[in-house]
């Protein structure tokens, strides 16, 4: 099965007009998202695989596929370990 | 995230809105003054919307809408959706008595983000003699099954005290098969109606010791499948937990009839001013109401919270507790063991730890003796 993630229950994305950023909201937890954390958590929306993921985001940034991955991987991993992200 | 505004002041990022005092329930230790505020004071749904604006405008993220019992209400749904409007992250803190699969349904339809209900043990006769209220446990089984259903994310609040601590995995496993998401393990903190009932819920050192392995146990056995948060026992504690995240930093609480206080507990202190939502603008309560001045920042600390290298990280703790124990609400919390008064907090848990056959004051169900409340003896340091 491919990996489509996608937010926890209960976890939104939010713009925090006060603060000018972007938020993960959650019952507890309020996580800031800035630029690349927000670019790749508004893709997180269960429709897209990690692979067409990393291609947008590469695409956008211009940089090499490789890096974007593990970047990706690196939030997404920490992230679901919060219980904020389901893979 | 405490993005300081233009003058230095913090925006608060939650609002716990008591939305009324009324509850089926009676739990012994509940958070609610010992003084409940009548349905005929409660602000009305119109209110209760223009402060989740102004709180949305203020900078709160997330509405806790609670009570009582916050069904209680005829116009929840109302409440919700205005919450949910203003943009704030709505979560519903229920005892799950008295809140229909049909309501749920509506709420989840008006945008309620999530849904935390309390299990008092896993023992039915036992829950429902620590609630109050029988059937209470059938009740909120049902309740947390149709969250479930109806696909809400659901966390478990789990009150711990002498009643039920030894049975405090099998509550998280309870929670866990019920289906939560995160469970909340809390043991009583004693303000208000769990200090005048402090005798009867204590439980003994050795019982916080073995309830704390077994915690970490449990969740050594579901780590990265839940997330399981735990307050540490004040009592038996040798620093102070920062106590809201610091007085007036991080969140507002509204009481039923619209006064804002810093935090749950804090009529319980003598002399503060608290202003309402109704009298003036929530960012004026915020910023410039006495009561939410009185203990900001450092100004106020004593030594030796004032040249503490941890007076960032714990705020020289709880003022409720500094009051309760101390007598002074600007002393050092006496969980600190730095605290002149952290010896006689210990005494004072292990002696109400061993007291026996102590039947429970439930909340709102006794007339409320003031000259019961009898000062805790101040022993001089």
């Amino acid at each position: 099965m491919a990996d489509r993630p996608r937010l926890a229950p209960g976890v939104r994305l939010h713009h925090d007009q006060v603060r000018g950023a972007w938020v993960l909201l959650s019952p507890e937890r309020i996580i800031e998202t800035e630029g690349p954390a927000h670019d790749i958590l508004s893709r997180c929306d269960g429709s897209r695989t990690m692979d067409q993921i990393v291609d947008e985001l590469a695409e956008q940034y211009a940089a090499p596929r490789a890096e974007i991955a593990t970047d990706v991987e690196a939030l997404l991993t920490e992230l679901a370990a919060k219980r904020m992200v389901v893979r | 995230m405490t993005d300081a505004a233009p003058n230095g002041l913090p925006a608060p990022l939650g609002i716990l809105a008591e939305l009324t005092h009324r509850c089926p329930l009676a739990c012994p230790y509940c958070s609610n003054p010992l003084e409940l505020e009548g349905r005929q004071a409660e602000l009305d749904a119109v209110t209760w919307a223009r402060v989740f604006r102004e709180a949305a405008a203020l900078g709160v993220l997330q509405a806790h809408l609670s009570g009582g019992e916050p069904a209680s209400r005829r116009d929840i749904v109302e409440i919700t959706a205005a919450a949910r409007g203003a943009g704030l992250y709505t979560n519903l803190i229920t005892s799950g008595v008295g809140v229909p699969g049909a309501l749920l349904q509506r709420l989840r339809d008006a945008g309620l983000d999530h849904v935390q209900v309390s299990i008092q043990d896993v023992e039915p006769e036992s829950a429902d003699r620590i609630a109050g209220y029988r059937g209470a446990f059938a009740r909120k089984q049902e309740l947390a099954r149709q969250v479930v259903a109806l696909g809400m994310p659901l966390t478990v609040n789990v009150v711990v005290h002498r009643a039920n601590i030894a049975r405090i995995r099998e509550m998280v496993e309870s929670a866990i098969a019920l289906g939560a998401g995160r469970v909340e393990i809390a043991h009583v903190q004693y303000y208000g109606w769990a200090l005048r009932n402090r005798a009867a819920l204590m439980p003994t050192r050795e019982q916080v010791r073995t309830a704390m392995a077994a915690l970490d146990e449990v969740r050594a056995a579901h780590e990265g499948r839940i997330t399981i948060d735990a307050v540490v026992p004040d009592y038996y504690a040798r620093r102070p937990k920062p106590c809201m995240g610091g007085w007036g930093m991080r969140s507002l609480n509204v009481t039923p009839s619209g006064k804002v206080l810093p935090c749950h507990a804090a009529e319980t202190i003598p002399g503060l001013e608290f202003w309402r939502v109704t009298d003036h603008a929530l960012a004026d309560i915020w910023r410039s109401s006495p009561a939410f001045q009185a203990f900001r920042g450092e100004a106020w600390m004593p030594e030796p919270c004032r040249s503490c290298e941890r007076r960032a990280i714990d705020f020289g703790g709880c003022r409720c507790q500094a009051l309760a124990i101390a007598g002074d609400a600007a002393a050092t919390d006496p969980a600190c063991e730095l605290s002149p008064f952290h010896a006689r907090m210990r005494a004072l848990a292990e002696e109400d730890a061993v007291a026996e056959d102590v039947p429970y004051a439930y909340r709102g169900r006794e007339a409320v003796r003031f000259e019961a409340e009898a000062p805790i003896p101040i022993p001089v340091p």
